[in-house]
């Protein structure tokens, strides 16, 4: 029970970091592996501003969400965009921003280093128990969860009832189509990436409430959403949030049951699995 | 008419292919004679290219089964169909672009159904180029040829393993009035030669001048099925093209 | 483009032409020609040098299979440490030479099994498990000496001079380049270059493109293996955090692309700079290293897409100006091979008139 309950808490964060992936890679195109940096910058921006302020954390999203979206805005018209300008074809656009995400990658790990330190960082918040159904857990964990439920529904609402949400849902099935009804791919594959990565920031927040991270951890949670969009299906929002419960009881499961350093051992398995029997995601449907 | 005689190079029996609620081919059941010519046309969307790809092995049948020779291919993964002797052209033209013309041709002559290798490959290629109309090319890159000439080196690239059966997918789109001229005199060169062809197209005067035997699609089923004079004149098939109020 | 391949496939078979012999020599001397650096440098030139020589070998078996598959491959490391504690842990059990042989076996065997798990799908699936591979082989070797065990590391107890590493990683290096020069004048190397054109087309003229590009990444990852149980008796001590330390991973990438990916040499002219750029980082600036890491990848990708090779070719072929019908249209990748071609054609028909 232990294990289920807290597993669903933190698949609930981790499907906020996993929404911002999806974002980048299902709308925008661009597999962005400096994705996990941006969700550790959020992680500091909240641990920076709770030190400030002993405020609660959650404030610090009204903060970070905007610079997150601004920096990831930039990013995208700075570095990425002369990469889609010059590639010849979506697989050399795909090497090409792989290697530069991944160049940024370590640009944000050498910056966090320098301003933060390279030392492991967490705080306490919030972190006496709470029971559900007579067990205790962190209260922290609890509120992660809803903050992250929240947004979720928030950001699910805006994408299937809103006409920019809909546009991007257009670019995510086809690109070419959707110039065709005259939606603005180029911009709004720069705001689906910009968007992305302040959901990320967003998820690094949450997560920073509990979990202990350094500067340069953000590569395992780069992996970690990795493996739940490509669990879920790659442009499925639906499947990501099914995914990242899925991930969340796997590793919490491993975690209790094993040992808590297999964790990402055990994400590794389930992405095994996923590619040796549904490569194209849990819900996504075959194609010819 | 050849097919009574000679032996059955392919089948396909009850083939269909579903694409979730769409079904793109259904129930399709034809014949292919050695040495025979088969056209298969129809509306756009209509399937043919899906039956190419059934038959290449790009794509797996939902149901239905295609034999070679009397073996079973159905469903054996692209690369293995080609192993058997099927080749095949694409309909946008694909080239190798790293890789010279030569190189080209001898791609499609290394690992398919004829295996050949060091000077052999290299003497087969330069007889498929110059049987083309490319002796001359050989060393050059492919980014350097016009479209008709790159649809050559593909047409050398599919015949360069001695494929038992050629798919030629729309090899004759896109060209202009004298290149179609250049193009028909080409495949009709192959068809003297003596190779079995399945060709989907538009061109209908190709098509009446190239195959033995035509099959209609339309939505996904076979519509019509006869020599060319035929078909083209059959009522279900003008009324496939060009809408009720025409037939 | 990735065209690693020094001779045409139509032109290859088992014939060494002249123009081979002539790079094979050239090839040997140079070999033979490093050989003599321990003799004459000692220190801190000698330790440079076997790092020199040994991202060598990283980078030319990074090549083999990422350079013509175009598949970023970020799991040296991994490789590199099961060769490391392979060795290690066998080091009381079997003599040294049978642990090198069997580090290659264990690196070969992981690389098969992910190899057969992700190169059947897209190419992203196969980078992105890439990455995380050494971190999920220490993950899992920590815990498994936590269960079996109680140390956290292995000591490897070999006496090897400086020179002897030296050597050993020279040899390793020549063979990789045989091994290359080998690949890329076979079928399996012809298949490779035709599935980096497009892979549609090589299924279609009947590649099993899914075997060649599992059995290139288990030559490639390999050799990695190798170097691991070369080097574990230098570095003594064996732990999980040291030995699968995923930067190794990047600076391979790193090198191998600034040399250039469309040459079998490429990655030497890579590794030559950068490793002496590298050292020069490492003690100017020690807590910026991984910052001044990302920089050098960004600029790589924006500045030199095609690495040092590129930048040759393309002065070679402004120097030589205009060099015929066939040479003004070549395309910048291509233009070693379609020249190599040439020649070998051109001099064949001489042969044969």
């Amino acid at each position: 029970m232990d294990i289920v309950i807290i597993g669903l808490l933190l698949g609930g964060t981790y499907a906020l970091m996993a929404m911002g992936l999806q974002l980048q890679y299902g709308v925008a195109r661009i597999m962005n592996l400096a994705n996990g940096e941006m969700l550790i910058a959020g992680a500091f921006g909240a641990f920076w501003f709770y030190l400030g302020t002993k405020a609660s954390p959650l404030l610090a999203l009204l903060f970070v969400i905007p610079l997150a979206f601004a920096l990831n805005w930039a990013i995208y018209r700075v570095l990425i965009l002369p990469l889609v300008r010059r590639a010849k074809s979506q697989g050399k656009l795909e090497v090409d921003s792989i290697l530069a995400t991944f160049g940024l990658s370590f640009i944000f790990i050498g910056i966090m280093v320098a301003v933060f330190g390279a030392q492991y960082t967490d705080y306490a918040y919030l972190s006496e128990p709470i029971f559900i159904f007579g067990e205790r857990y962190g209260l922290n964990r609890v509120v992660a969860f809803l903050a992250s439920a929240a947004l979720c529904t928030g950001l699910y609402v805006w994408l299937h009832k809103t006409r920019a949400g809909l546009a991007l849902r257009a670019v995510s099935v086809n690109p070419s189509a959707a110039g065709l009804v005259s939606i603005n791919v180029a911009r709004t594959s720069a705001f689906a990436f910009a968007l992305g990565g302040a959901v990320t920031a967003a998820g690094g927040v949450l997560l920073s409430m509990y979990l202990t991270f350094d500067a340069s951890y953000g590569v395992v949670f780069t992996l970690k959403a990795l493996i739940i969009v490509i669990l879920g299906g790659v442009g499925d929002i639906r499947g990501t949030i099914v995914a990242a419960f899925i991930l969340g009881l796997a590793e919490t499961a491993v975690a209790t049951l094993i040992d808590p350093g297999l964790t990402l051992a055990a994400a590794y398995i389930l992405f095994m699995i996923v590619l040796l029997v549904r490569p194209e995601g849990l819900f996504g449907r075959r194609t010819a | 008419m050849p097919e009574v005689a000679a032996a059955e190079a392919l089948s396909v029996a009850g083939l269909s292919k579903r694409f979730g609620g769409l079904v793109a081919v259904d129930n399709m059941s034809f014949a292919l004679a050695e040495k025979e010519v088969l056209g298969l046309i129809g509306p756009n969307g209509s399937g043919k290219t899906t039956v190419m790809n059934l038959i290449s092995g790009a794509a797996k049948p939902s149901s239905g089964e295609i034999r070679l020779y009397g073996e079973s291919i159905t469903g054996i993964g692209a690369s293995k169909v080609a192993n058997k002797g099927v080749a095949r052209t694409f309909q946008l033209v694909r080239m190798l672009p790293g890789l010279t013309v030569l190189e080209n041709v001898t791609a499609g002559g290394v690992f398919g159904h004829a295996r050949r290798w060091g000077k052999e490959l290299e003497d087969h290629a330069r007889a498929l180029l110059r049987r083309v109309g490319l002796p001359d090319a050989a060393g050059a890159a492919v980014s350097a040829l016009t479209y008709i000439d790159q649809k050559r080196v593909e047409l050398a690239r599919a015949l360069a393993s001695d494929p038992r059966i050629l798919l030629l997918d729309e090899w004759l789109a896109g060209l202009n009035p004298t290149e179609l001229k250049i193009g028909i005199a080409l495949i009709e060169q192959l068809r003297a030669d003596g190779c079995t062809i399945v060709i989907v197209e538009h061109v209908m005067h190709a098509i009446r001048s190239l195959c033995d035997r035509c099959i209609v699609m339309n939505s996904g089923i076979k519509i019509a099925e006869g020599t060319p004079a035929e078909v083209l004149a059959d009522h279900g098939v003008i009324r496939a093209y060009l809408g009720e109020a025409d037939a | 483009m990735s065209t690693m391949a020094k001779t045409s496939a139509g032109g290859a078979g088992l014939r060494i032409t002249a123009r081979e012999a002539r790079n094979l020599l050239a090839g040997a001397l140079i070999v033979v020609a490093a050989g003599f650096v321990p003799l004459l440098f000692s220190g801190y030139v000698l330790q440079v040098a076997i790092s020199i020589v040994m991202y060598t070998a990283f980078a030319t078996s990074w090549l083999l299979f990422s350079g013509p598959t175009n598949y970023i491959a970020l799991s040296t490391a991994a490789f590199f440490g099961i060769g490391m504690y392979v060795t290690a842990a066998g080091i009381d059990l079997a003599p040294y030479p049978v642990l090198i042989l069997a580090s290659g076996v264990a690196g070969a065997l992981l690389a098969a099994v992910m190899g057969l798990a992700t190169l059947r799908v897209s190419g992203v699936y196969f980078v992105i498990f890439s990455l995380g591979l050494a971190e999920l082989v220490r993950q899992i070797m920590t815990w498994g000496q936590h269960v079996f065990g109680t140390m956290s590391g292995l000591y490897v107890t070999i006496d090897r001079s400086e020179p002897m590493y030296y050597w050993q990683l020279l040899l390793l290096a020549a063979v990789i380049f045989l091994v290359g020069w080998w690949i890329g004048r076979s079928r399996l190397g012809f298949a490779l270059r035709i599935i980096g054109n497009d892979e549609v087309v090589a299924v279609h003229c009947g590649i099993n493109t899914a075997r060649a590009k599992v059995i290139l990444f288990v030559i490639s990852s390999t050799f990695a293996s190798i170097v691991g149980a070369l080097v574990a008796p230098r570095w003594g001590y064996v732990e999980p955090v040291v030995a699968f330390n995923p930067s190794l991973s990047f600076q391979v990438v790193i090198m191998a692309l600034l040399g250039g990916t469309h040459r079998l040499w490429g990655p030497l002219l890579g590794v030559i700079p950068f490793t002496l750029l590298w050292e020069l980082i490492s003690i100017e600036f020690p807590d910026q290293t991984t910052l001044l890491l990302g920089v050098c990848f960004l600029l790589i990708v924006y500045v030199i897409p095609n690495g040092i090779t590129g930048l040759v070719e393309d002065a070679l072929s402004r120097r030589a100006g205009h060099g015929g019908p066939v040479g003004d249209t070549l395309s910048r990748g291509a233009h070693g091979v379609i020249g190599s071609v040439r020649t070998l054609l051109q001099g064949r028909k001489r042969h044969n008139a």
